[in-house]
């Protein structure tokens, strides 16, 4: 009996204190950096591509909804033809983030996707590409790969000596 | 003591009961979330006051269905049952002096009349359904109301035996000295248990118990068919409110402002009290309902009874 009108008196004096609720619209809520929201794809500091469409993160999405075409620029440069995410799908699981080997694909904090139509969630490469690097603001995989690119031979990358020469007998 | 102008105080009775329990769907949602430190509906107009008409107008839009295998004249007539009576007893409310719109010498006994006819409401509604949650909603409100209307009876009869009368307002003029909440303090506490039972608010909705029944008795009901119930559940909270505050604490009594502001004071007070329960006490099971009810409530209800009686033999 007592404890019934303890209770009571409890509730009541949560009157008096603080609301937990967020006022959404005016009051947006503290998103963490690493807060897996809409998903970009990010360019290197040069501001070419990082997307090499390895396919890996629509390989690594459990719901399928990433599609890219790979093709190649006169460099040599992989990158993709197109590059779709349905966002209708999409769980933000960030398993592609996870598997993209050049830090191309990126979750952001942002989560305000809504749409009147569906087909509008579908989102192209031009909406995904941003301009900057994103979460990894010196990265350059072209730099640090070993890969011959146009303008790039091989051994000029980054930390990397010349190729042995096979033939030589010198150490 | 009728009022000079009958109509007039029967329309504002009636449009006062209405929009009172109109706005009460807004003020139990504010007052709930207050009490669960969140904000409530506080979107549409200011502070969410249209929610009201929001609501409202959703309610009336809905598919009004009546499912193909309930006992369709029953199922309709159900809800109007609960809307009617409870509006009846407010005929016996006295709001003012004046503002009443009958003023019956047996007053109480057709204010307790009238909210055991509502009980034919929900077990007429459970019936019909032809649902076996509905059903179960309904018996339990049966056998919730027949336990607990007995000892609603007795627990203000201590309030009758000090005014002498069973009409309501001549019970607020005896208050005049005191108020009868000092000297039936145990009469006060079990007309609140038994109106929360009589109004089938949370810690006695037995009969809806969302978690074990779907929605108990309603649970076929959509459209305006459902919001008759609704609105005559708060309607029923108003009541015992106002009742409560005409029976206990003196009614249209109090000092500098006039009767009706007093009266609605009391009664918000009242209803508020009804919602902090609300938002406070978990449900009985229902067995600890019944043995609450039969073996606590209805003695202590007697011996309330008995010393009462007692009290006015030895010193009147």
């Amino acid at each position: 009996m007592f404890s019934i009108l303890r209770t009571i008196w409890y509730v009541f004096l949560h009157a008096f204190q603080k609301r937990i609720t967020v006022q959404y619209p005016e009051q947006k809520p503290y998103l963490a950096p690493r807060y897996r929201g809409r998903i970009v794809l990010s360019r290197d500091p040069d501001g070419g591509e990082r997307c090499v469409a390895c396919n890996l993160c629509a390989v690594a999405c459990p719901v399928g909804c990433i599609a890219l075409q790979a093709t190649e620029d006169e460099n040599g440069r992989r990158y993709p033809d197109f590059f779709r995410i349905n966002f209708s799908r999409c769980i933000f699981c960030g398993y592609c983030e996870e598997a993209c080997p050049t830090y191309a694909i990126q979750l952001t904090p942002d989560f305000e996707m809504g749409e009147f139509h569906r087909k509008n969630l579908v989102y192209e490469k031009k909406d995904l590409l941003i301009d900057g690097p994103g979460k990894y603001p010196g990265y350059n995989f072209w730099r640090v790969a070993g890969v011959q690119i146009g303008g790039k031979n091989k051994g000029e990358a980054a930390h990397e000596s010349p190729p042995v020469d096979v033939r030589s007998l010198l150490p | 003591m009728t009022s000079p102008y009958p109509l007039l105080s029967i329309l504002g009775i009636v449009i006062g009961a209405l929009s009172i329990a109109a706005s009460l769907i807004y003020v139990e949602r504010r007052l709930l979330a207050l009490w669960q430190d969140r904000y409530g509906p506080n979107r549409t107009g200011y502070f969410g006051l249209l929610q009201v008409v929001a609501d409202a107008i959703k309610i009336f839009m809905k598919e009004d269905w009546v499912a193909p295998f309930a006992d369709k004249p029953v199922f309709i007539l159900a809800p109007a049952v609960i809307f009617v009576t409870v509006l009846m007893s407010f005929a016996v409310l006295p709001v003012a002096p004046g503002i009443i719109v009958s003023d019956l010498n047996v007053g109480l006994l057709f204010f307790l009349a009238m909210s055991s006819l509502g009980v034919y409401s929900v077990v007429l509604a459970g019936w019909s359904s032809d649902n076996k949650y509905a059903l179960l909603g309904g018996m339990r409100a049966a056998a919730q109301m027949l336990s607990y209307e007995v000892f609603m009876g007795l627990s203000l009869m201590g309030v009758v035996v000090l005014a002498g009368s069973f009409s309501l307002p001549a019970i607020v003029e005896a208050q005049r000295k005191m108020w009868f909440v000092i000297p039936q303090f145990p009469g006060f506490v079990l007309f609140l248990i038994a109106g929360l039972a009589e109004t089938r608010r949370i810690p006695f909705d037995l009969s809806e118990a969302e978690s074990e029944l779907v929605a108990g008795y309603h649970s076929e009901y959509s459209g305006m068919k459902f919001g008759m119930f609704f609105v005559g559940e708060y309607m029923g909270i108003t009541l015992i409110s106002g009742m409560i505050s005409v029976l206990f604490f003196g009614g249209w009594l109090g000092p500098v402002f006039p009767g009706v502001v007093w009266f609605f004071i009391k009664t918000f007070v009242f209803i508020s009290l009804f919602i902090l329960l609300r938002a406070a006490l978990p449900r009985p099971r229902f067995d600890q309902l019944m043995s609450w009810g039969w073996k606590v409530m209805l003695p202590l209800a007697l011996v309330n009874v008995l010393l009462a009686g007692a009290a006015v033999l030895l010193w009147r």
